[in-house]
């Protein structure tokens, strides 16, 4: 792979610091030209091509495989099944971790899903492997698919998302609902989802004796080496990955999945480097995605629209042979001050793949089901729904009663619904038309997702020639982090940003912990933070103890690294370029480390959120049903906006994902046998062009000391929520229909002549 | 991918020779069929590339006064060839109301008449399906069976025909040229594809080796034009089949309706051809009780296939608003979301 070289864009104009600028993506030309190198863009000299035969049915086992016929395909190499495969160090079943879930590499002959993995073709070329894969033939044993959400006996999971509780409660909710004055009690579903990233999975593995070079897109490089480690049985040290790009993640490649250790394995059955890419259809099963909930939801609020009571309960379901179940209730912890609050979880088992990390898992799902809800209570106390949630605002996490370490929600509130015009929306449903005749709706929602950290390392260091380096094994998902997380390294080592070689995306990098949760830039960006501070405070070392610099004597604290320079930070008189300093100490470079780690004081003291608040119109034919999103407003509180441009960006797609959650997204699946009938582009919908309005992003101002070093909150997640709602309640608005299974169909608004 | 031969005659004459084998079909611009090879939905032997003869991507005025179009023009250059809109225009507006600009740029004529239902499971090879594997049973008629037809289904096929183009088609009365091995014939586009009966797997009357070479719009057909729409009602903005579409055109004279066709999409095995509704319409004034009246008779023999009676409402519901569409006229431009309800939304900017 060439070097990257990100800086050959034009330079941009900035004042000041680089945060904060909405520079352009760095590594735009690269893409917009065809050279930023996907995984799938590596052709390493004699690699072989694999495809995989997956399941048809979704219970039972293979009995046989006609791999003779396959084998005779001009072109195939071999035939990778359960009885002809290289050997993996430990069982895939064992859980070594709680980050760890089972995969499907050809362990056995069960079927546990549709579309799971039964063998591996690898082929001269793609054509001939796809058609040895045919060729295989498979004959089943075939037992009842388990499907749907009543497929079986529920029971309560011992954790739901990553290790929250199943139930959680504060107050008396029984006591709360009996006193109130109005009560809702609703049930939502929402369908399953499945991960449509541009980039599917894909892998292309390299064995040079006992080492191992990949390129896959991951959005955990650390986490997937190891993983490939223990699978393999080699040392950490043997094992390169290249993801310097992903075609989106969105939490489906937080993990290696099944099919890129087949990759692996195949790889290492031939002797050959192998590509192995997912077709779209097989995206529909092995590599995650977001489980169907059922959500009963019941409120209650006093004579002045005051919440007494909020009992959220919401089933899921998991595979047959791993845990992983959406956290839709626990939506309803930190936004609207209930008195009383419980959630809750059941589930039961189907035969999927294990549903894992969706962006926004658990919160975008229950969002839609809570403000459906909240939308309901308003419209039951008779009073406008911005009204009635800033008369139940929570001023204190209402789960936890901590204070919020920040939350500018009333900001966004005023300044979405001034944006939106709000105020001119009638209370009524079904009472606002435009000039055509069609159904005009308003609905809002507020949209919150946690601010979280995880654990990160960076390396920065100042060379001679004054310029600096700053390693981190981050990722770029499409979400801006080349360009992002430079920006915060500039600024850590008081340079301009083309002064900085920004490495990284490959696993010999400092460990950026994982791309997930939203954490990304607050987590990567303070271990940069602190590496930029921790190579500045040596460097400072070694002009403050020199007599013969300018800043002799100043002190560790009394410097101020800008524009190259360490200046005295009581006389800025005297300051020194960070070449001289270097070029007098005779040392090449200085370098250092620096952690970004969260802050489990300030955890234990504040709860920390993202909060903002969406508000949409849509249009609706009034007889024949069909509807058509036309406006979105959204104003999010974040904490720090590093970079606004892709922040936009990111808040953008999260809104229009809202608008996909409520409209469009569905995994048809056969009640019968389990498939998914729909597992293609063009069946599967997302909005196109087409559906997606003139979109409005205000960003509000906020300022959290509390939060990380940075006070940044990150923004991949939590624009899909309140979006979804907002567009939900907006079809209640505009038809007075109010519609509680999503995505909302033509069929659900034809109820009316 | 199943290893094919992959032949480009020369001449008509050579194409039918080379398509008459068996397990051989004609390849044009693909736009289906690839996808279908793709999904080992179809394995073919032999392709025949037609899209290299001469003398069939033309647009010929008639001296009758109809309109020949050939089987290779392209489906976005019929589309945007101005006479043709503003003669044919419910033609040009069903076109533009399929698919998306890349595949309208590709895709032909006579490639959109044969294109292959979308019915999931005839592409989910995973499952039975009486088109795919005749004789092998029908798992959608008791399946994920919300889109399938509520008209002229069978127990043994309950898939519907995917094309916007052919509906106002065949509202239109157009005709289709077929060069086959005893030569060229036409038979009226309306008889062209079957209804499924007990042998889906037979979709057209077309023989092995015949290619379909033009469409021909009759002389009446631009008769139409001062008052002819066509309305596709679909789960997302654009690049989405049809739930259900109508093709409504009408001739008003001195405040009564003369004549009257109407044709639906998305609700059987072929673009449905509604004449008792067309019956009620001679004569009457153009007014919402008339249109009411076509739209019950349109679906008079409407039953749901599984979980879809609701397409039986929303087909009427859609007729009666593409009558009324077509007789308030033809809009001087077509509107930037072509067929779609919220075609005349102010600030549309593309489909």
């Amino acid at each position: 792979m060439p070097e990257l070289n990100l800086t050959s864009a034009p330079a941009h104009l900035r004042h000041g610091s680089n945060i904060g600028q909405p520079l352009t993506r760095r590594d735009g030309v690269l893409k917009v030209t065809g050279q930023a190198t996907y995984a799938a863009d590596n052709h390493p000299p004699g690699m072989l091509f694999a495809v995989m035969a997956v399941a048809g049915i979704s219970r039972g086992r293979v009995v046989s495989l006609d791999v003779a016929a396959a084998k005779r395909h001009r072109g195939v190499v071999d035939v990778m099944t359960p009885d002809h495969k290289p050997p993996l160090a430990i069982d895939p079943e064992i859980k070594t971790s709680p980050f760890v879930f089972r995969m499907e590499v050809l362990q056995s002959h069960e079927v546990r899903y549709a579309n799971q993995p039964i063998a591996v073709v690898i082929a001269e070329t793609l054509e001939a492997a796809t058609e040895g894969a045919v060729l295989l033939a498979p004959r089943y044993e075939s037992l009842p698919a388990l499907v749907g959400l009543d497929a079986g006996e529920s029971f309560v999971p011992p954790a739901v998302g990553v290790g929250n509780p199943t139930e959680n409660h504060r107050g008396d909710v029984e006591a709360g609902l009996a006193s109130a004055e109005k009560q809702i009690d609703a049930v939502y579903e929402t369908p399953p989802q499945y991960h449509n990233a541009m980039e599917p999975h894909a892998i292309v593995a390299h064995w040079d004796g006992d080492k191992l070079s990949v390129d896959m897109p991951t959005q955990g490089l650390r986490l997937s080496l190891a993983r490939i480690a223990e699978l393999f049985g080699i040392a950490h040290d043997k094992i390169h990955i290249r993801s310097p790009f992903l075609g989106g993640g969105f939490g489906s490649k937080g993990f290696l999945a099944g099919p890129q250790t087949l990759g692996i394995m195949a790889a290492k059955l031939v002797g050959r480097p192998v590509k192995l890419v997912l077709r779209r259809e097989q995206m529909y099963g092995p590599v995650g995605h977001r489980a169907p909930t059922r959500q009963r939801l019941r409120i209650g609020a006093d004579g002045e629209g005051r919440l007494t009571a909020l009992d959220h309960h919401a089933r899921t379901v998991s595979s047959t042979f791993d845990d992983f179940y959406e956290p839709a209730a626990d939506a309803s912890h930190t936004l609207y001050a209930a008195p009383a609050i419980r959630t809750s979880h059941d589930a039961v088992r189907v035969n999927t793949g294990t549903p894992l990390f969706m962006r926004a898992p658990g919160e975008a799902t229950g969002s839609i089901a809570l403000e459906s809800a909240i939308d309901e209570m308003a419209w039951a106390c008779g009073m406008d729904p911005l009204a009635f949630r800033l008369k139940n605002y929570a001023e204190r996490e209402p789960i936890s009663g901590k204070p919020f370490s920040s939350k500018a929600l009333r900001a966004c509130y005023e300044q979405g619904a001034a944006r939106f015009g709000w105020a001119k929306r009638s209370l009524q449903p079904r009472q606002m038309r435009d000039d055509a005749g069609l159904l005009v709706g308003w609905g809002m929602g507020t949209a919150t997702f946690p601010a979280l950290m995880f654990q990160a390392e960076a390396r920065a260091a100042i060379r001679r020639d004054g310029s600096g380096v700053m390693e981190i094994g981050a990722h770029d998902m499409g979400q801006g982090a080349w360009t992002a997380l430079a920006q915060i390294a500039a600024d850590a080592v008081g340079l301009d940003i083309d002064r900085v070689t920004f490495k990284s995306g490959t696993s010999d990098l400092p460990d950026a912990g994982i791309a997930g949760g939203s954490a990304h830039t607050a987590t990567a960006g303070a271990a940069i933070h602190s590496a930029g501070a921790a190579v500045i405070a040596k460097l400072a070392d070694l002009a403050t103890n020199d007599g013969r610099s300018p800043l002799f004597g100043a002190g560790n604290a009394g410097v101020i690294a800008r524009d190259g320079r360490l200046i005295r930070r009581d006389d800025e008189s005297r300051s020194e370029s960070y070449a001289e300093i270097l070029a007098r100490a005779g040392v090449a470079e200085v370098e250092a480390r620096g952690t970004g780690v969260p802050n489990p004081a300030a955890m234990e003291e504040y709860a920390m959120h993202a909060h903002g608040a969406v508000f949409a119109e849509v249009k609706v034919d009034p007889e024949l049903g069909q509807i058509r999103v036309s406006r979105m407003v959204g104003a999010f509180a974040a904490g720090r906006i590093v970079n606004p441009r892709m922040v936009q960006s990111q808040l953008f797609g999260g809104m229009i994902w809202g608008l996909s959650f409520a409209l469009h997204e569905e995994a048809i699946t056969d009640r019968r046998t389990g498939r998914i009938m729909n597992a293609n582009l063009g069946e599967y919908h997302v909005p196109v062009n087409a559906d997606v309005p003139p979109l409005d992003v205000v960003t509000v101002e906020e300022h959290d000391p509390h939060v990380n070093a940075l006070g940044i909150k990150g923004v991949g997640e939590i624009g899909i929520t309140g979006s979804a709602g907002a567009v939900a309640n907006a079809v209640w608005h505009a038809t007075g229909v109010r519609v509680r299974r999503f995505p909302i169909k033509i069929d659900d608004l034809l109820t009316q002549p | 991918m199943k290893p094919f031969d992959y032949v480009r005659p020369a001449t008509v004459t050579e194409a039918i020779a080379a398509a008459a084998q068996p397990g051989a079909v004609y390849l044009a611009a693909g736009t289906n069929l690839l996808d279908l090879m793709k999904g080992n939905i179809s394995r073919p032997d032999r392709l025949v590339d037609v899209t290299h003869l001469g003398g069939l991507d033309g647009i010929e005025r008639l001296a009758d006064g109809g309109l020949r179009i050939g089987a290779l023009v392209r489906n976005a250059d019929l589309a945007h060839d101005a006479d043709f809109a503003r003669s044919y225009p419910a033609v040009a507006e069903a076109l533009l109301s399929g698919a998306s600009a890349q595949l309208r740029n590709a895709a032909t004529v006579g490639g959109n008449l044969l294109q292959r239902t979308r019915c999931a499971y005839f592409y989910d090879t995973a499952s039975r399906c009486n088109k795919r594997d005749a004789g092998s049973g029908c798992d959608a008629r008791h399946g994920e069976n919300r889109s399938h037809a509520v008209l002229g289904w069978s127990e043994h096929c309950i898939a519907t025909h995917p094309s916007d183009f052919c509906v106002p088609l065949v509202a239109l009365d157009a005709v289709v040229e077929i060069e086959g091995r005893n030569g060229r014939r036409e038979i009226a586009l309306e008889a062209l594809h079957r209804l499924p009966g007990d042998a889906p797997e037979r979709e057209s009357a077309l023989e092995p080796g015949d290619l379909i070479v033009a469409v021909r719009l009759p002389p009446v057909a631009s008769g139409f034009a001062a008052h002819a729409r066509y309305l596709k009602v679909r789960e997302r903005t654009s690049y989405a089949f049809a739930m259900v579409s109508a093709a409504a055109a009408l001739r008003i004279e001195s405040g009564k309706i003369i004549e009257a066709r109407l044709a639906l999409g998305g609700v059987a095995a072929k673009p449905w051809r509604a004449r008792g509704a067309e019956d009620v319409l001679r004569g009457v004034a153009p007014t919402a009780d008339a249109f009411q009246e076509a739209g019950w008779r349109a679906l008079t023999d409407a039953k749901p296939s599984g979980d879809n009676a609701f397409k039986i409402e929303l087909a009427r519901r859609i007729v009666v608003r593409a009558l009324a569409l077509a007789a308030a006229g033809t809009p001087a431009r077509l509107p930037a979301l072509p067929a779609s309800p919220f075609a005349s939304t102010t600030g549309a900017i593309h489909a």
